[in-house]
């Protein structure tokens, strides 16, 4: 790879040469990737493969062990302003007396202290980004009657009003259904378009997502590859980073890798 | 029947049994309300029973009590806030704790060796025995324990709700969870001196519980339930006072149960478990009322 010089480092995300563990097990090693404006980028791999740790490493919320990290230029902080962030399990109570809307307003001053007065600024803040992410039906119901779909498009709409720079979604199609899960990669894939973030999503399943990422980043055995889908889903690139024979079948336009598990 | 309710409101102590009533319902039902949410409704429940062991240890050393409770419940609550996120983890630890306290409790009690008219006073309240002072005392941390939460609304709110993306947004999740409990402690503190360790629960989830199915707005769901806190605190010692002889804790705690049971029937959310089930109002409910029919039993022996 070639080596930038310190100035022109302000990627979205920068890494070099890093690893970095979990519970004193190293789980990346040698890592080492740039992810530009813009791009739509998937992080696939088998569970304990890293892709979560790897986005709490990005959120500051773990240090690397070796290596350089950079997000826009600057060592990863907790509270990063320039990152949204939208965890994968979230338990929704339904009988916690809260909004749509209010789920909406956490993104947007959940950590300011202070009581926090309605203003006609924050309701049309928070209006415009459920009417980007199709979610005004539901802004006045309680988050507990909400659908999985309906849910996640909150939770985009919370990481999007305070308008990040690089988007981080930790499985956001676990428990859709497949025309939901393709609504959300649309949108994913839109807003991606139209306001320059850079977006990283991790998944299972890259099929819904062929015709929509520009890149895909797999992790696997204490390794990584990246780049297009082509070239990283394939029985060369994938043999190499399990360290044994994988083999990856095209049927009906889908990409399916046999010999391990994903 | 008009007259001899106002005739009530004329005694100076039914006049400081409300006050310092109301204060005490106002900040259960603010505190509650996260309580809820959050899924700590067990520690609402364990606090006060780990300050009614602190209470027993303050009287076998030969200090007020009510520094025993403050003490011990601040202390859980602080240490409640490392009992993990996950609830049903949480929960667990908690429960170790709360009945190592109680067996703490009984064992204190048990080495005081006299009849421990005060600690009992802990366990069920006072509600009728409450001086200007103490009115003046719990107005005062009331109203603290609420200006607190209201000036942490917006990140409490945030940590109750959705602890990781909080987390990632930089907000001191640890912290602020710490802050909470010992704001829970301290509000049932006050509480346990007017309604007793055992009824606090009714006071900090009923009124919440009730109102976060009535509404879906967060503030007014705390609004909701401070309100219907103060109208069954009100209602439950005119009753009493009315009666003379029923504790005040029944009447509320009955109030309470038979508000919430319609509203959970007719209002029920579509998804998701409910925190608190009715099975944990109702068997709290028949604990409280044999104690407080064995209490009763037991004061009438006495005379």
């Amino acid at each position: 790879m070639s080596l930038e010089p310190v100035s022109q480092r302000t990627q979205p995300v920068f890494l070099r040469n890093v690893r970095f563990g979990f519970g004193g097990r190293v789980i990346q090693d040698e890592m080492t990737f740039t992810i530009e404006d813009g791009e739509f980028v998937a992080v696939l791999g088998p569970n304990g493969a890293g892709k979560t740790t790897l986005l709490k490493l990005l959120l500051g919320l773990i240090r690397c062990e070796a290596g350089e990290v950079m997000v826009f230029g600057r060592k990863p902080r907790r509270g990063n302003s320039g990152i949204g962030y939208a965890p994968q399990f979230r338990t929704l109570d339904a009988n916690f007396a809260v909004r749509a809307r209010d789920l909406v307003g956490f993104g947007l001053d959940g950590h300011r202290f202070g009581p926090g007065f309605p203003s006609r600024k924050r309701r049309k803040l928070i209006d415009e980004v459920l009417e980007e992410v199709h979610a005004t039906e539901y802004a006045e119901a309680s988050v507990g009657e909400l659908s999985g779909g309906e849910r996640q498009r909150l939770s985009l709409a919370q990481v999007l009003i305070a308008n990040p720079g690089l988007v981080l979604l930790d499985e956001p199609l676990t428990n859709l259904d497949i025309a939901g899960a393709q609504e959300i990669i649309t949108l994913v894939s839109r807003l991606c378009a139209s306001r320059k973030v850079a977006v990283m999503l991790v998944t299972h399943d890259i099929n819904p997502l062929l015709p929509h990422v520009d890149r895909v980043l797999y992790l696997a055995n204490g390794r990584c590859a990246i780049g297009p889908p082509q070239t990283v889903i394939t029985r060369e690139t994938l043999s190499v980073l399990y360290n044994h024979p994988v083999e990856v079948v095209e049927a009906m336009g889908k990409k399916f890798v046999l010999g391990v598990e994903t | 029947m008009f007259h001899s309710i106002m005739g009530l409101y004329h005694f100076q102590f039914i006049q400081n049994a409300l006050l310092s009533g109301i204060f005490i319902a106002v900040a259960c039902a603010v505190v509650g309300y996260f309580l809820i949410g959050g899924g700590y409704t067990f520690a609402g429940h364990a606090l006060p029973n780990i300050g009614f062991a602190g209470a027993a240890g303050a009287v076998l050393l030969g200090i007020k009590p009510v520094y025993g409770l403050f003490a011990m419940t601040i202390l859980a609550g602080a240490a409640m806030s490392a009992g993990g996120r996950e609830v049903r983890e949480r929960d667990v630890s908690i429960g170790v704790v709360m009945s190592f306290a109680l067996g703490l409790g009984l064992m204190f009690l048990s080495l005081y060796g006299g009849y421990g008219e005060r600690v009992y006073s802990i366990l069920f309240g006072t509600v009728l025995g409450i001086t200007r002072n103490n009115v003046i005392f719990t107005g005062f941390m009331g109203l603290g324990a609420v200006c607190l939460v209201l000036f942490l609304f917006r990140p409490l709110l945030f940590v109750m709700f959705d602890p990781i993306a909080a987390e990632a947004k930089g907000v001191p999740v640890g912290l602020l969870t710490m802050v909470f409990l010992v704001v829970v402690a301290v509000t049932v503190s006050l509480a346990v001196q007017v309604v007793g360790a055992l009824l606090v629960f009714t006071m900090l989830v009923g009124p919440g519980a009730t109102a976060s199915r009535l509404t879906h707005r967060p503030c007014r769901a705390i609004l909701l339930a401070a309100l219907l806190g103060v109208a069954y605190m009100f209602a439950g010692i005119t009753l009493a006072g009315l009666s003379g002889d029923w504790p005040v804790s029944f009447f509320i705690a009955t109030i309470s149960f038979l508000v919430y049971m319609p509203v959970r029937i007719f209002f029920r959310g579509k998804a998701g478990r409910a925190p608190v089930s009715c099975r944990d109002i109702q068997g709290h409910m028949q604990r409280c009322f044999l104690n407080s029919r064995e209490e009763c039993k037991k004061r009438a022996a006495q005379c």
